[in-house]
């Protein structure tokens, strides 16, 4: 019995960060199952595939520079542009902010001790290494990096000598993680909300954690076989989507996108419960529309289920499937109109501190709202038409990824570090390059929407000189930008190190229960699991001012 | 931006002109009350928020409303995308070979030539196939993409309203060479096309060089 005692009184007061289990040191950490030591194993990893993704990135911007070589050959520029593609979408954006914030703020959210099934969870961290590990594999592997684009369109993907087959099975084995994260959050939302949490009194983030895990058990799976027919149609030579062997490439493009287009609300999903959960916060009031914000994640999660074939416009599908699949884009964008109507909404009458946090999630709103506006364009069956496959597509996709989930990241990060970690980050330093970010983000993307209107295809190693300008222009982008996210990380990092140390439970003045405890937070969250009576965002020390304004 | 050459120009770019004007009003929108409300409502001028719920009317308001616009957007694109798909009759027939990294294009008559001419203000069929792997056809200029699949059919057709040479490129990623698969499209006056194709020029310069008195070529065409 006592020996229960001293262990629940270690675990009462030090912080996960400390504590000692049934390992130390590293093992402490590789075998832990508690939640918020994986949700730092990922956030560990994913950056360092984020920089891997990032520095690809930066030198196609560069080869770009000029018409013709800049700096690589055709062959490496194709490589570099697929593995840019996987990294950042496998490996970065999908498994993004449930990985991370999912995983170590989910259960506290809804005053649970872990998540519902913890060892699954650590497992889903292993197979996220195995697939990281096979992935870089595939760059180092004689035979060269695969150079399909991270679509792996049949029949190039069964033709080209490169290293296609470990690259697959990345993406394959990443999707188990997915799926065993989604299993995870599912489970635990339904089982583990502490008393008195109702589902509408869950915070908005446990809203769209909670599609995007729905999306993530569905979907994937559908990804997983496909890529694994690929590999047996490599491999064995069956016909199944090669047309020399007698298949059909269409068919792997439908099957590609049923995975792949809701993977897209996978991605976002969770950025925009990020959003919902930081607005309120600094703009210190309740939330605009509680109940649509969160049925309208719902919404996404449905509806962005079958629109998968907009991928597919110029394919030559039957006139029934342009429309069902352009009407149901159309209406796809509905629910995010919503939202982004309701965050701004939010801002009224509140009392609005930028803080770091909050100058990312407005961009996120600016961007994502140029994101999806765009994306409603080429929902649009003629326009689609124009600008399917040209840098317009890029632009868009990095708006709503990079601008959106991207800018969703860091805000959730600069949100939630100072409990994560008892340390805060520079201020000062991280409103500069926030400003910085902002700049570089859409100098580097805007110009692609207007040369991709203009005729200028994606995927191009080089380019006529008509569309120079707007490479020069993207390219300085990408000069502003990337030293911005050095810096951001620069400053964590530092942070880690010499940052202010927090002790206090709530600094920015949050009514979710992860600023009702300790900072960083003990081993299992809390020491009693809370009752919850209220609505999370209820911010009653206004209602004063409400009553009297009211009585006026 | 809205120079266009071909049959779908017109609906093609009214659909991009429409969807864009709403965009901008949307984006412009959400940014100034933002802004303004950043600058009303900060915790400096405004140290005590106010709580509002929410409000149904104008939960309705702004759910109706875009759901009314993104249907317009939907009809134009949808009667813009019909037109393109109703291959017309009695046109000019062509059959489309891509391979990597190249075009090449065989006429009615059995002519062959790695670059497209055609003529001005007549319906044009194009037979598209690959005989490797996907492909994309495109012609900016005509609003017109359509990918290109090995022992697949699949046909594209337009009507282009203006002498010229405009682009074709490949938008579908096929391996090494995708971005230079480039090649041109020359649109002519029916007469200089009929010439051209009955003579064995390859090239319409060709027949300039040969006979200058029949006819006489636009610029762009040289």
């Amino acid at each position: 019995m006592s020996n229960e005692n001293t262990l629940s009184n270690n675990e009462n007061d030090v912080s996960y960060l400390e504590y000692k289990g049934k390992h130390s040191g590293i093992l402490g950490w590789l075998l832990s199952t508690d939640h918020k030591r994986i949700g730092l194993l990922y956030l560990i990893s994913l950056s360092v595939f984020l920089i891997v993704g990032v520095t690809f990135g930066f030198l196609m911007r560069l080869e770009l520079l000029t018409p013709g070589r800049t700096i690589m050959d055709p062959q490496t520029y194709n490589s570099i542009f697929t593995l840019h593609g996987v990294i950042m979408i496998f490996l970065f954006v999908v498994p993004g902010l449930p990985a991370v914030f999912g995983n170590f703020f989910l259960p506290i959210l809804i005053g649970a001790r872990d998540v519902a099934f913890p060892r699954l969870n650590l497992l889903s961290w292993y197979l996220y290494a195995v697939g990281g590990l096979l992935a870089i594999l595939s760059i180092l592997l004689p035979g060269g990096p695969a150079d399909t684009g991270w679509t792996f369109y049949i029949p190039y993907s069964v033709r080209t000598n490169t290293n296609v087959i470990p690259a697959l099975f990345a993406a394959f084995i990443l999707g188990f993680s997915s799926i065993l994260t989604g299993v995870n959050f599912v489970t635990t939302v339904h089982r583990m909300r502490a008393p008195g949490m109702d589902w509408f009194k869950m915070p908005l983030s446990v809203w769209s954690l909670y599609a995007t895990a729905w999306v993530q058990i569905l979907a994937t799976p559908i990804i997983g076989i496909t890529l694994l027919l690929v590999a047996v149609e490599r491999i064995f030579g069956v016909g199944l989507f090669d047309p020399a062997l007698g298949g059909d490439p269409v068919l792997y493009q439908h099957l590609f996108w049923i995975y792949s287009h809701p993977a897209v609300y996978i991605m976002i999903l969770p950025a925009m419960g990020v959003v919902s959960e930081i607005i309120p916060v600094f703009a210190h009031r309740t939330i605009f529309g509680y109940r649509f914000i969160a049925m309208s994640s719902i919404a996404i999660a449905l509806f962005g289920s079958l629109v998968w074939a907009h991928h597919m416009f110029t394919a030559g599908m039957s006139d029934t499937g342009q429309l069902i699949f352009s009407l149901l884009t159309m209406i796809v964008a509905i629910p995010s109109a919503i939202k982004v109507f309701n965050w701004v909404a939010t801002l009224y009458k509140g009392s609005i501190d930028l803080q770091p946090p909050m100058l990312y999630v407005l961009a996120f709103i600016f961007q994502f709202s140029i994101g999806g506006l765009t994306g409603v364009m080429q929902g649009v069956l003629s326009v689609d038409i124009q600008v399917h496959d040209t840098s317009f597509i890029v632009a868009h996709f990095h708006y709503v990824m990079f601008g959106g989930t991207g800018f969703g990241f860091f805000a959730a990060l600069h949100y939630w570090f100072p409990k994560m970690f008892g340390k805060m980050y520079n201020i000062k330093l991280a409103k500069r390059v926030f400003w910085a970010m902002f700049v570089g983000f859409n100098t580097l993307y805007f110009p692609m929407f207007i040369m991709g209107w203009l005729g200028m295809p994606r995927r191009y190693y080089d380019y006529l000189p008509e569309y120079q300008i707007y490479h020069v222009i993207s390219t300085i982008g990408s000069w502003i930008l990337v030293p911005a996210l050095f810096l951001m990380f620069g400053n964590f990092i530092y942070a880690l190190f010499k940052g202010a140390k927090v002790t206090e439970k709530n600094v920015w003045g949050g009514e979710t229960l992860e600023w009702q405890i300790a900072t960083p937070p003990v081993h299992e969250n809390f020491i009693d699991i809370p009752i919850v009576t209220e609505s999370p965002y209820q911010y009653k020390d206004n209602e004063l001012v409400l009553q009297t304004q009211e009585a006026k | 931006m809205f120079d266009g050459v071909s049959n779908f120009s017109q609906s093609t770019d009214l659909a991009f002109f429409f969807t864009l004007v709403v965009s901008i009003f949307f984006l412009v929108l959400i940014t100034v009350l933002m802004i303004y409300f950043v600058i009303k409502y900060n915790r400096k001028r405004n140290p005590k928020a106010t709580n509002v719920h929410h409000n149904t009317a104008l939960e309705v308001t702004w759910t109706v409303i875009p759901t009314v616009l993104v249907l317009i957007m939907f009809w134009l694109g949808w009667t813009g995308y019909l037109e393109q798909s109703r291959i017309p009759a009695n046109a000019l027939t062509i059959e489309v070979t891509a391979q990597m990294w190249k075009w090449s294009f065989k006429y009615p008559n059995g002519k062959e030539t790695d670059s497209l001419y055609v003529p001005v203000n007549k319906d044009v069929v194009l037979n598209l196939h690959s005989i490797d792997v996907n492909h994309a056809f495109y012609v900016p200029k005509f609003r017109i993409k359509k990918d290109v699949y090995p022992n697949q059919k699949r046909s594209a057709w337009f009507n282009a309203t203006e002498t010229g040479s405009y682009d074709i490129a490949c938008a579908e990623y096929c391996g090494l060479n995708h971005s230079y698969m480039y090649n041109k499209i020359t649109v002519m006056s029916e007469n200089e096309f009929n010439a051209w194709l009955n003579s064995p020029a390859k090239h319409p310069g060709e027949i300039l060089a040969s006979d200058t008195s029949l006819i006489k070529l636009p610029d762009s065409a040289k």
